[in-house]
C-alpha cells in the first residue's frame, strides 16, 4: 500500500463537482425507480393544485373549493404549481383538469408528478454545488464529498419526497442556498433567498427570528464601523429587498383583495396541537403525562371529567381537551418556542458569526419542532438536512448527526405503512447509516493523521489517536448510550412489526392495498 | 461510488499512519484492519436497487389467458406444492402441461416447492391447486418478489463475493477499491436485475451457482466446483452453455495433474452422484427420467423465437430456415455449428488451462451457444453476459461494449413488460458505475481505445440510441410490423459476432504458460 501515500497527498484537491453530479445522478436513479411506489394523499393535493392554478384565474386560487384540498401554501408555491402545470398537457391533459382530474392517479399522472419532484430537486443539487466554496471548510475535497453524500442520499428526503410525495428537496434546497449565502457573508442574498423560501412555504418561518436578529446585527448594525445612518440605510435596503419579494408574491392577490383569504388558508389547517401522526416532540410527553395523571387521580378517588380524547385517532381535527393538565393554546406554544430559541438569539445578538448560521437555523427549527403547534413529523427534515453541512466539522458534530439522522429517519417510518414499502425504508436507512459510518470513521482517521502530523502538543495528540482507534472498534462515533438507544429502536421495530402481530394475533397480516 | 473512494483513503491513511508508527502501536492494527463498511454499502445498495426494480410490473401482468413468466413460476409453485414429485412433469388431470408445464430440471422444481411453502404460509390462495391460475394480487406480487430477492441474496451475492476474493486472492496488489468496483459491477449487472426482479425469473440461482463453481475451481476445490456446477445445470438446463468451458478447463487441469485418471474419475463420480441425488425421484423407473428429459428439450418450439439476435434469426431474413429445412436437419446443423464454433476455445483450455482463459472460455462457449444453438431466447444473453462481467476488470471495454448491446437486445422484451423506467434507470446506473469518478484509473489504458475503433464504436452506439428512440416513438409500417425489432436484432447480432471473434482471439492470445497471467496482471 506504500504507493498510495503520494496519491493521498494529491487527493487534497479542491472539491470536484463531477463527483457531486455523479452522486446526484445515482440518487436520481433511485428516485426514478421509486416512481410506482406508494403515494399519500399529498399526491392528490399537489395534483389538484396543478389543476387549480392552471384552470382558474389568480383571484380564485385561494377561494376555490372544488376539492377539499384547498391551496394552503403561499403564493410562490402556487406560481410554481402553475409553472409545472404548463408541462402537464404534454403527458396527459387530464392531470391538470379541474373537474375530470379529481383523484386522477393514472400511470401518466404518477409519472408526470414524480418527474416534477425529481426535476425540482435540481434546486438541492444547486445548493450542494454552492457548498464547494464554503469558506474555511469547503475547500477539502473529501469533506465536500462527505457533505454531498449526506445531503444527496438522505433517506428522509427520499422517503418523504419520492415515496410519500412532497417537494421538500426543492424547498430545503432554497434554505441551504440562503444559509450558504449568509455563511459566505452575502447577507443581502441570504435574506432575499430566505424571503423567497417563506413565500414558498410559510412553515419555514420558524427560523425567521434567527434570520432577523442575525441580519440586524451582522448586516445592518455592524459592530466594527458604520454609523447609525449607514446601519439604517442597510436596514432599509434589506427591508426593500424582502418587501419586493413579498410584494411580488402577495401583490397580485392584494390587488384582487384576496390577502385575507390567503391568510385564512395558510393557517386554517393548523387545528389541533398534534398532527394526525404525532411528531416525536414535547407534546407527546405532555399528553402521556395527562393520561397517567388522569388514571392516577381517578384511582385516588377524584372525579375526572371523562375526556373522549383520543389523540391516537389519527384524525386531523380540533384538539381534544386535556383531562388534568391545562389546555395548550397556540400562543403558549409560540411563547415556548421563542423561549427555547432565546439563548441562541442572545448569542447571535452578542456575536453574529457567519460560520455558525447553519447551526443556529437548525437549532431554531429544532425548537419549532419540539414545542410548536401542530407539528408534522416531516418537519424534522428542516433541521436534520442543514445539520449535514456542519456534521463534518468535528467529532462531536459527526456523532450528533449520526444519531440524529437515524432517529429522524426512523420517526418517518410510520409514513410508509404498507408492506410493499417496508424493505425500501429499512434498506434506505441501512444504506445511509453505513454510508455515514464509513464516511465519518474515514474522516476521523483523516483528522487524526493530520493532527498527529501537525504535532500540536503530545497530550492532545495521543488522546485523539486513541479516540480514532476506538472508532474502528465502534466506540467513539457512537457511545454506549447512543448505541443502546439505537438498539432500542431496533427492538421496538422488531416488536412492533413482527413479534406483536405474531404473539397477539393468530397470523401475520401483511398490509397491501 | 463514494465507498470506493473511502476505501482508498482508508488504505492510504493507514499507510500514512504507518509513517508515524513511532507514536505508539495504536495505529498498527489499522494496517491489518480493513473497514468492511464500503463493502456492506455496495451490498445493501445492490439489494435496494433490486427491490426498487421489483416494484415495477412483471412479465404478463394482467394479461390473460397465459400471462407470462411470473405466472409460470407461480404455477410451478402451485404444482409442486400440491402434487407428488412423480407427477410434476407428467400430464394429469390436475397438471395440464400445456398451461406452463414444468420444463426446467428438478432443482427448479424443488426450489418452487420451498418457495410455495413460504407463499402458502402468508397467502394460501395464491398457490391453491387449479383455482389459483392467473392469481394476481399485490400481496402475491410482494411475496413472489421476496422469493427472488432472497434467492439472490442467499446465492448470488455470496457467490459473487467469493468469486472476487478467489479471483484476486493470488494478486495481492490489486487495489481494494478496484476489487469493490468489480464486485459492484457483478452485483449491479443491469441485465440480470431487469430479468430477475423486473421480468421475473430465478436466473440468480443458476448463475449464482455457476459463479460459485468458478470461485471454487479458482481456489483449487475442483470437486466442489463441479458439484456446484451440476447444481446450476439442474436448476436451468441453459447452464449447459458453460459446460464445454467447465469440461475443457477441468480436463486440462487433470492432465497437468500427476495422476490424471484418478482425478478424472473423482470428478466423474461427483458429477454422477450429484445428478443421481437430484434426479432421485425420477431414476426408477427410467421412464420417469425420460419424461422429464423430454420436457427439458422443447424442440417443437422451432429453431428460434421472437427476434433473438442470433445467427438463425438474423440470417432468416435471407434464408427461411424454418420453411426450407426439416427440424432434424436444423437440429443437426445447429448442433454442429455450435460445436464447431466452441472447438477453438475448448482446445485452448485443454492445452493450457488458466483462470482468465477459463473465464474467456465460458464467455466464448456461451456466446457460441447463444449465436448458433437451437431454440434460443433473448434472455439467454444473460449467460454470456455473466463471464463478461467476471472479466470486467481485465476487459472493461469489452464488458461495457457487450452490456450496451445485451441490454439493447432485450429492450423490446422489457418494453413489452412495461419495464421502460427500470431499463433507463439501470442503463444509467451501469454507465455511472463504469465511469466512476471515485475510481483512480490506471493510465496504462486498459479501458481506452482510439482511432477508427473508437469512432466505429461511437457510431454503433449512436445507431443504438437512435433505434431506441425510433422504437419508442414511431409506429412501424403496416407491411412490416416487426421492422424495428428486426433492425435492433441485426445491430445486436453484428456486435455479438464482433465480440465473439474478439474474445476468441483474446483467449488464444493468452500466454500459454500456467500462472504467467497472474504475474502480468500485477502491472
Amino acid at each position: 500500500m506504500e504507493p498510495q501515500i503520494k496519491e493521498e497527498e494529491q487527493e487534497e484537491e479542491r472539491p470536484n463537482p463531477q463527483k457531486l453530479l455523479w452522486m446526484f445522478t445515482l440518487a436520481t436513479i433511485m428516485k426514478l425507480l421509486l416512481i410506482p411506489s406508494y403515494h399519500s394523499t399529498d399526491f392528490e393535493v399537489h395534483r389538484h393544485w396543478l389543476a387549480l392554478t392552471s384552470s382558474l384565474p389568480l383571484h380564485q386560487w385561494y377561494s376555490d373549493s372544488t376539492s377539499q384540498w384547498t391551496l394552503d401554501y403561499p403564493p410562490f408555491f402556487a406560481y410554481f404549481e402553475r409553472l409545472l402545470a404548463l408541462f402537464a398537457p404534454f403527458i396527459d391533459p387530464q392531470i391538470a383538469h379541474l373537474h375530470n382530474g379529481l383523484n386522477y392517479a393514472a400511470p401518466t399522472a404518477l409519472l408526470f408528478q414524480r418527474l416534477t419532484v425529481i426535476a425540482s430537486d435540481l434546486c438541492l443539487l444547486y445548493a450542494c454545488f454552492r457548498l464547494r466554496t464554503r469558506p474555511g471548510v469547503g475547500l477539502d475535497s473529501w469533506r465536500a464529498d462527505l457533505i454531498w453524500v449526506l445531503l444527496v442520499f438522505s433517506p428522509g428526503l427520499l422517503i418523504v419526497d419520492h415515496v410519500h410525495f412532497q417537494y421538500n428537496g426543492f424547498l430545503i434546497g432554497w434554505l441551504l442556498v440562503s444559509v450558504s449565502a449568509v455563511e459566505e457573508g452575502r447577507d443581502l442574498v441570504g435574506g432575499f433567498v430566505f424571503a423567497v423560501l417563506l413565500c414558498f412555504k410559510h412553515l419555514f418561518a420558524v427560523a425567521a427570528p434567527v434570520y432577523f436578529v442575525y441580519l440586524l446585527r451582522h448586516y445592518c448594525w455592524r459592530r466594527s464601523g458604520g454609523g447609525v445612518v449607514e446601519g439604517f440605510g442597510r436596514l432599509l435596503k434589506m427591508g426593500f429587498v424582502v418587501g419586493v419579494v413579498f410584494g411580488v408574491a402577495f401583490g397580485p392577490f392584494l390587488y384582487y383583495g384576496q390577502v385575507l383569504a390567503i391568510i385564512n388558508e395558510l393557517f386554517e389547517p393548523f387545528w389541533g396541537l398534534c398532527h394526525a401522526y404525532w411528531a416525536p416532540n414535547f407534546w407527546v410527553f405532555y399528553i402521556i403525562l395527562d393520561k397517567v395523571l388522569a388514571v392516577l387521580l381517578t384511582k385516588l378517588g377524584f372525579t375526572i371529567p371523562a375526556s373522549s380524547a383520543s389523540f391516537t385517532g389519527g384524525l386531523v381535527g380540533e384538539s381534544s381537551s386535556f383531562a388534568v393538565l391545562p389546555k395548550i393554546t397556540p400562543l403558549v406554544t409560540f411563547l415556548l418556542v421563542l423561549c427555547a430559541m432565546s439563548p441562541c438569539l442572545i448569542k447571535i445578538w452578542r456575536e453574529p458569526r457567519p460560520r455558525l448560521i447553519t447551526r443556529w437555523v437548525a437549532y431554531a427549527y429544532t425548537c419549532g419542532f419540539l414545542f410548536g403547534w401542530h407539528v408534522h413529523e416531516k418537519a424534522s427534515l428542516h433541521f436534520v438536512i442543514p445539520l449535514a453541512i456542519v456534521a463534518t466539522e468535528s467529532l462531536a458534530d459527526a456523532r450528533h448527526y449520526f444519531l440524529l439522522s437515524i432517529v429522524s429517519c426512523y420517526s418517518l417510518f410510520p409514513l410508509l405503512f404498507e408492506a410493499k414499502e417496508y424493505p425500501i425504508k429499512v434498506l434506505l436507512l441501512l444504506l445511509y447509516s453505513l454510508l455515514m459510518w464509513s464516511g465519518f470513521t474515514q474522516q476521523l482517521r483523516k483528522l487524526q493523521t493530520s493532527t498527529s502530523s501537525a504535532k500540536k502538543g503530545d497530550k492532545g495528540r495521543s488522546r485523539k489517536g486513541t479516540g480514532g482507534t476506538k472508532v474502528e472498534g465502534g466506540g467513539t462515533l457512537i457511545g454506549w448510550v447512543g448505541m443502546s438507544y439505537l438498539l432500542g429502536l431496533l427492538v421496538v421495530e422488531i416488536w412492533g412489526q413482527f413479534l406483536q402481530p405474531y404473539l397477539l394475533g393468530d397470523r401475520w397480516i401483511i398490509k397491501c392495498p | 461510488m463514494e465507498k470506493r473512494r473511502r476505501s482508498t483513503s482508508s488504505s492510504s491513511s493507514s499507510s500514512s499512519s504507518k509513517k508515524h508508527d513511532g507514536e505508539g502501536d495504536v495505529h498498527s492494527h489499522h494496517i491489518l484492519h480493513r473497514p468492511t463498511s464500503p463493502l456492506l454499502c455496495v451490498i445493501v445498495f445492490a439489494a435496494l436497487i433490486r427491490y426498487l426494480v421489483s416494484l415495477h410490473p412483471y412479465s404478463g401482468a394482467a394479461d390473460p389467458p397465459m400471462y407470462g413468466d411470473y405466472e409460470a413460476q407461480r404455477h410451478w409453485m402451485e404444482i409442486t406444492l400440491n402434487l407428488p414429485a412423480k407427477d410434476w412433469y407428467r400430464n394429469t388431470t390436475s397438471n395440464d402441461l400445456t398451461y406452463w408445464g414444468l420444463d426446467y430440471p428438478p432443482l427448479t422444481a424443488y426450489q418452487s416447492y420451498v418457495h410455495a411453502q413460504f407463499l402458502k404460509f402468508f397467502d394460501p390462495e395464491s398457490v391453491a391447486l387449479v383455482t389459483s391460475r392467473g392469481h394476481e394480487s399485490p400481496l402475491g406480487k410482494f411475496l413472489m418478489r421476496l422469493t427472488v430477492l432472497s434467492s439472490d441474496l442467499v446465492i448470488f451475492f455470496p457467490a459473487a463475493l467469493w468469486f472476487v476474493l478467489a479471483y484476486y486472492g493470488g494478486r495481492s496488489r490489486v487495489r481494494r477499491e478496484e476489487l469493490l468496483w468489480h464486485l459492484s459491477l457483478v452485483l449491479l449487472n443491469p441485465g440480470l436485475i431487469l430479468i430477475d426482479h423486473g421480468h421475473f425469473q430465478y436466473n440468480c440461482i443458476s448463475l449464482g451457482l455457476t459463479v460459485a463453481a468458478v470461485a471454487a475451481i479458482f481456489v483449487e476445490k475442483d470437486l466442489v466446483g463441479s458439484f456446484l456446477f451440476c447444481l446450476a445445470l439442474n436448476h436451468k438446463q441453459m447452464s449447459a452453455y458453460y459446460a464445454p468451458a467447465f469440461f475443457s478447463h477441468l480436463l486440462g487441469k487433470c492432465f497437468k495433474h500427476q495422476n490424471p485418471i484418478l482425478k478424472v474419475t473423482k470428478l466423474g463420480l461427483v458429477v454422477l452422484g450429484t445428478f443421481l441425488l437430484i434426479w432421485w425421484p425420477y431414476v426408477y423407473p427410467l421412464k420417469g427420467a425420460m419424461e422429464v428429459l423430454r420436457r427439458l428439450a422443447p424442440f417443437e418450439r422451432g429453431i428460434y423465437e421472437d427476434y433473438v439476435a442470433n445467427f438463425w434469426c438474423a440470417t432468416s431474413i435471407l434464408i427461411k430456415w424454418k420453411r426450407l429445412y426439416s427440424m432434424q436437419l436444423l437440429k443437426l446443423l445447429s448442433f454442429s455449428m455450435t460445436l464447431l464454433s466452441i472447438l477453438p476455445s475448448i482446445i485452448q483450455q485443454i492445452r493450457s488451462p488458466s483462470r482468465q482463459g477459463f473465464l474467456f472460455a465460458m464467455l466464448n462457449s456461451s456466446l457460441s451457444f447463444y449465436l448458433f444453438s437451437f431454440q434460443v431466447h433473448e434472455k439467454s444473453i444473460l449467460l454470456p453476459l455473466l463471464p463478461a462481467s467476471l472479466l470486467a476488470l481485465d476487459e472493461p471495454l469489452m464488458f461495457q461494449w457487450f452490456m450496451n448491446y445485451a441490454l439493447f437486445s432485450m429492450f423490446p422484451l422489457l418494453r413489452r413488460d412495461q419495464l421502460l423506467i427500470p431499463y433507463v434507470a439501470l442503463y444509467m446506473l451501469f454507465a455511472l458505475l463504469y465511469y466512476c469518478p471515485f475510481r483512480k484509473q490506471d493510465s496504462s489504458g486498459n479501458g481506452s481505445v482510439n482511432g477508427w475503433k473508437a469512432s466505429a464504436m461511437t457510431l454503433f452506439l449512436l445507431c443504438s440510441l437512435l433505434l431506441h428512440l425510433i422504437y419508442l416513438t414511431f409506429k412501424p409500417p403496416e407491411k412490416y410490423p416487426f421492422l424495428f425489432e428486426a433492425m435492433i436484432m441485426l445491430l445486436c447480432f453484428s456486435q455479438f459476432v464482433f465480440l465473439a471473434i474478439y474474445s476468441n482471439m483474446k483467449q488464444w492470445k493468452l500466454p500459454s504458460r500456467f500462472g504467467w497471467i497472474d504475474k502480468k496482471k500485477v502491472l
